[in-house]
């Protein structure tokens, strides 16, 4: 089993950077050690075979749930916009892109679509391995990923308030 | 017709992420050309995936602390908060820097490039990174068309790395010959005019991930296989800024 540790352990940092991604700083770390906790007790379960990672994702994307369920109280995940975002108007002159909120932006997507997101466009993992992973199929990731796309152009072409004082 | 089935938005979106059938890439090609709005969506997405990156790739680089080593310890519950705190501190100082994920399979002395995709990569380094006028076939300007271009010539989805935060932007990149098949070269130049190559090619049968160093004639080449393409960056810089830049690489073409 010492490889087993060694190679979870090259992957800390990339469940890290995930982590970190989908719940922010914070509580990042603990939601990563509690994957590293429950693979570790399951290490007889990885077959020595698949892509290691995909596993590991596939256990932090489960404790993730858990723990979004677990607060499903909480006002803001409560709003989980699935719908269609509106139809940007076309527009010759649309708005560039403004990247700086893109952090924050990234609250204003669904979990389900927050994690899409990130599993296809930080991680890149393949599709597969993202439908894998959050156990759904794959027209489902294709769906997601299309509308968390889409929804975090939307917001960052129409940003918040806080841009009209710059831009009057 | 071959390619006649309609564009749509998940070949879009596998078109961003590098994960496009090459099949797939003239029909893609042809139906941004008729839309540049369309095109411009998806530099956008691109934008946001970067933003990512830049964003969160930092956590790649941090030392990872003790309260995240295998096999985990349970957890301290019982103990106050400055108690386990102070103990996952002092646990890092022994731990902390025994993470670097592939320092276990550098090799610590310069080796003779003992493999021939190394030879290839330093010939055509010493070939083009000379050239004034024309270092490359396809500049960093058009570097959508550049990735998308070798990506179909060599079969897989490849990239060009960023490398900025180390002063080196990409110039361009060409299509070079190995063997018989496609190789590519991305070329990248600092401020102060040093250039340096990333040369990737395809290399079946292969599951060596080793990071390996060779030098010739002065010039030095970091290098690995990963999965069935092979990689070499080479550059006329000292070992440890190369070795830095080596990392860059593969961390972001292993993210």
């Amino acid at each position: 089993m010492a490889d087993f540790a060694q190679l979870v352990t090259e992957q800390i940092p990339r469940l890290r950077r995930y982590a970190r991604a989908l719940v922010g700083a914070q509580r990042a770390d603990d939601l990563v050690q509690d994957c590293l906790e429950r693979a570790w007790s399951r290490r007889r379960l990885w077959d020595g075979q698949g892509e290691l990672r995909a596993w590991l994702f596939t256990i932090l994307h489960n404790l993730y749930v858990n723990d979004v369920r677990r607060q499903a109280s909480s006002p803001a995940l409560e709003s989980l916009p699935e719908e269609e975002p509106p139809a940007l108007a076309p527009s010759r002159h649309e708005a560039a892109l403004d990247l700086r909120d893109l952090q924050r932006a990234l609250d204003h997507l669904s979990p389900e679509q927050r994690e899409v997101l990130l599993l296809v466009g930080l991680e890149q993992l393949d599709y597969a391995e993202t439908a894998t992973v959050l156990n759904v199929p794959l027209g489902t990731v294709m769906s997601r990923l299309a509308r968390a796309r889409e929804a975090l152009r939307r917001v960052l072409r129409e940003p918040p308030r806080a841009r009209l004082r710059r831009v009057k | 017709m071959m390619n006649a089935e309609p564009v749509d938005e998940a070949d879009l979106h596998a078109y961003v992420d590098g994960r496009l059938e090459p099949a797939r890439y003239a029909a893609v090609e042809a139906y941004l050309e008729a839309n540049p709005t369309e095109r411009q969506r998806l530099a956008d997405y691109r934008a946001i995936d970067a933003e990512l990156h830049r964003l969160f790739d930092p956590a790649l680089n941090e030392p990872v602390p003790a309260s995240l080593r295998l096999p985990p310890m349970r957890r301290w519950t019982t103990a106050p908060v400055w108690l386990a705190r102070a103990a996952a501190a002092a646990g890092f100082m022994l731990f902390g820097g025994a993470l670097g994920w592939f320092a276990h399979e550098r090799v610590q002395q310069p080796l003779v490039a003992d493999r021939a995709f190394v030879r290839q990569a330093l010939a055509a380094h010493v070939v083009y990174v000379p050239e004034v006028r024309h270092p490359v076939e396809v500049d960093a300007g058009q570097q959508q068309h550049l990735v998308a271009w070798l990506s179909k010539r060599l079969g897989t989805a490849i990239r060009a790395p960023a490398l900025e935060s180390l002063g080196f932007q990409l110039l361009g990149g060409r299509l070079l010959p190995a063997d018989g098949k496609p190789a590519a070269q991305f070329m990248y130049q600092d401020a102060g005019g040093r250039r340096l190559t990333l040369y990737v090619r395809g290399l079946a049968d292969n599951r060596d991930t080793a990071f390996r160093f060779a030098e010739q004639d002065g010039i030095g080449a970091f290098y690995w296989v990963d999965g069935d393409l092979a990689y070499a960056l080479i550059g006329d810089l000292d070992r440890p800024s190369l070795d830095q830049a080596a990392h860059a690489v593969y961390r972001q073409l292993n993210p």
